[in-house]
């Protein structure tokens, strides 16, 4: 390990970082395409899991055949007609761009979001000619970190048919538990939407009200996790409200229902 | 070199085990321990981590300048990180996500950094790769120590399979919640190494 000069640290450095740095960007692009791939897969299982459509021995695409892909315009609640293609538009990355996302004013962002895009991807389940749920992608900040997850709605753009989360950061075990099945099946049947049109779903500490008028929109909260359970309930607060998914739900309404 | 390769190996599981005599590594033991399959796994890619980083270091420990010695061993050992972090991704997409920040965060395991520095810098490369197995299952094995109590008293599962039915879901199991909570591998890797050094005197500090 003896110095032979003062320059050799430098080139020594200089070789490793190149050799080092040429195996690492060989592996990440040489890996992406599998990468993507386990990542889409992920997603759709993620879809039809929040549907209920899920089922561990048929292979994702034979499952996801039955779902359409749109795109709708957030702000003003249209079908979009031309612009991104469903199949590889990016949501999140949209957000942050410039042309197709827009920072979010701090009154208004109370799922922790900053930036808002303004066309999201939404999944119509198909029965034959109608649609029989509609699945809408949601994320929001919790404890730790943004959580990320789909709400199936019913039809009738009131009732929930569940949920799932599938990438986020909290404890596990306390605010980890959002990606319990038990505690996501409790959200099925719950109604997301009071007849008023106003948000009313909440998360209740302790034990949800079993029956009652009060039943249809409590669910049980996560003991430990109160601060996730939060971050949940203000999410699908953001994400069902104006600058969410109401203006398109409204408009589906107007028009006489989700195939209107 | 006075020690076989075969003490090399067992060395480091009992009378030498990193966390428990060296307390290196203990960051990460409390993060990873929740749960058997993650403490398993992250057990596995710190092996692997542990002996390809020693060997490689040590093949080319007479190039290496001393002035900037701790940078490469950090390049090396990084570099090494992420590919099996972008393995993982790549094949095993499910661990990959349970393990998330964890796999990169094995780049600062001082366990790791400890036997570039301490052993690999110094002896020939078989031996190297040797002795970060044997580190590597030495840091195994206190995980899935620690992982077997945390998981079955705070979630009543082994390897996610349900052991003690949880009051939660039915069952008749109240869990231990602060088992969930990192703190309490704390306590396990305290009471493992007062077991360690009763047993074996010759690992206690001398006053």
């Amino acid at each position: 390990m003896a110095e032979h000069s003062a320059a050799k640290p430098f080139y020594s450095v200089l070789v490793l970082a190149f050799v080092c740095s040429a195996l690492v960007s060989g592996a990440a692009v040489g890996l992406r395409p599998y990468q993507e791939a386990n990542r889409r897969a992920d997603q759709k299982k993620n879809i039809l899991r929040a549907a209920g459509l899920y089922r561990p021995d048929t292979p994702v695409e034979a499952l996801f055949a039955d779902i359409e892909t749109r795109i709708i315009d957030l702000q003003t609640g249209a079908w979009l007609t031309r612009g991104p293609d469903p199949e590889t538009y990016d949501q999140l990355q949209a957000a942050l761009s410039n042309d197709q996302g827009r920072p979010l004013a701090k009154q208004d962002d109370i799922a922790g979001l900053r930036r808002l895009e303004k066309y999201a991807l939404v999944y119509l389940v198909r029965r034959g000619n109608k649609t029989g749920q509609i699945i809408l992608p949601v994320r929001g900040k919790g404890l730790w970190s943004t959580m990320y997850g789909y709400v199936a709605l019913d039809a009738d753009l009131r009732t929930i048919r569940g949920i799932s989360f599938y990438e986020h950061g909290e404890t596990p075990g306390l605010g980890g538990e959002i990606e319990n099945p038990r505690w996501q099946a409790a959200w099925q049947g719950k109604k997301m939407y009071s007849p008023t049109g106003t948000v009313s779903l909440r998360i209740v500490k302790g034990k949800a009200a079993a029956t009652g008028d009060a039943a249809m929109y409590q669910v049980d909260g996560l003991s430990g996790a109160t601060m996730t359970a939060r971050g949940v309930e203000n999410l699908m607060r953001f994400w069902f409200g104006e600058h969410g998914f109401k203006p398109f739900f409204d408009r589906r309404r107007q028009q006489g229902g989700i195939d209107g | 070199m006075a020690e076989s390769n075969r003490d090399l190996l067992t060395r480091s599981i009992l009378q030498r085990n990193p966390i428990a005599l060296l307390v290196l590594g203990i960051c990460s033991a409390l993060a990873v321990t929740s749960q058997m399959t993650t403490a398993l796994v992250m057990a596995i890619c710190v092996t692997l981590v542990t002996a390809l980083s020693g060997f490689t270091i040590s093949v080319v420990r007479f190039q290496i300048p001393n002035s900037v010695r701790v940078g490469i061993q950090i390049t090396v050992i990084a570099t090494l990180v992420i590919l099996i972090d972008q393995f993982l991704r790549a094949f095993y997409f499910d661990l990959s996500r349970q393990l998330s920040i964890y796999v990169g965060l094995i780049i600062t395991n001082c366990i790791i950094m400890g036997r570039a520095e301490g052993f690999a810098m110094s002896n020939p490369p078989i031996p190297s790769f040797i002795d970060g197995i044997g580190n590597g299952l030495g840091y195994g094995l206190v995980l899935l120590f620690v992982a077997f109590f945390r998981e079955l008293l705070g979630s009543g599962t082994l390897f996610g399979v349900e052991i003690l039915p949880l009051a939660t879901e039915g069952g008749w199991y109240p869990r231990n919640g602060i088992f969930i909570l990192p703190v309490s591998a704390f306590f396990l890797i305290a009471l493992l190494i007062w077991l360690l050094r009763t047993l074996d005197p010759a690992q206690q500090e001398k006053e």
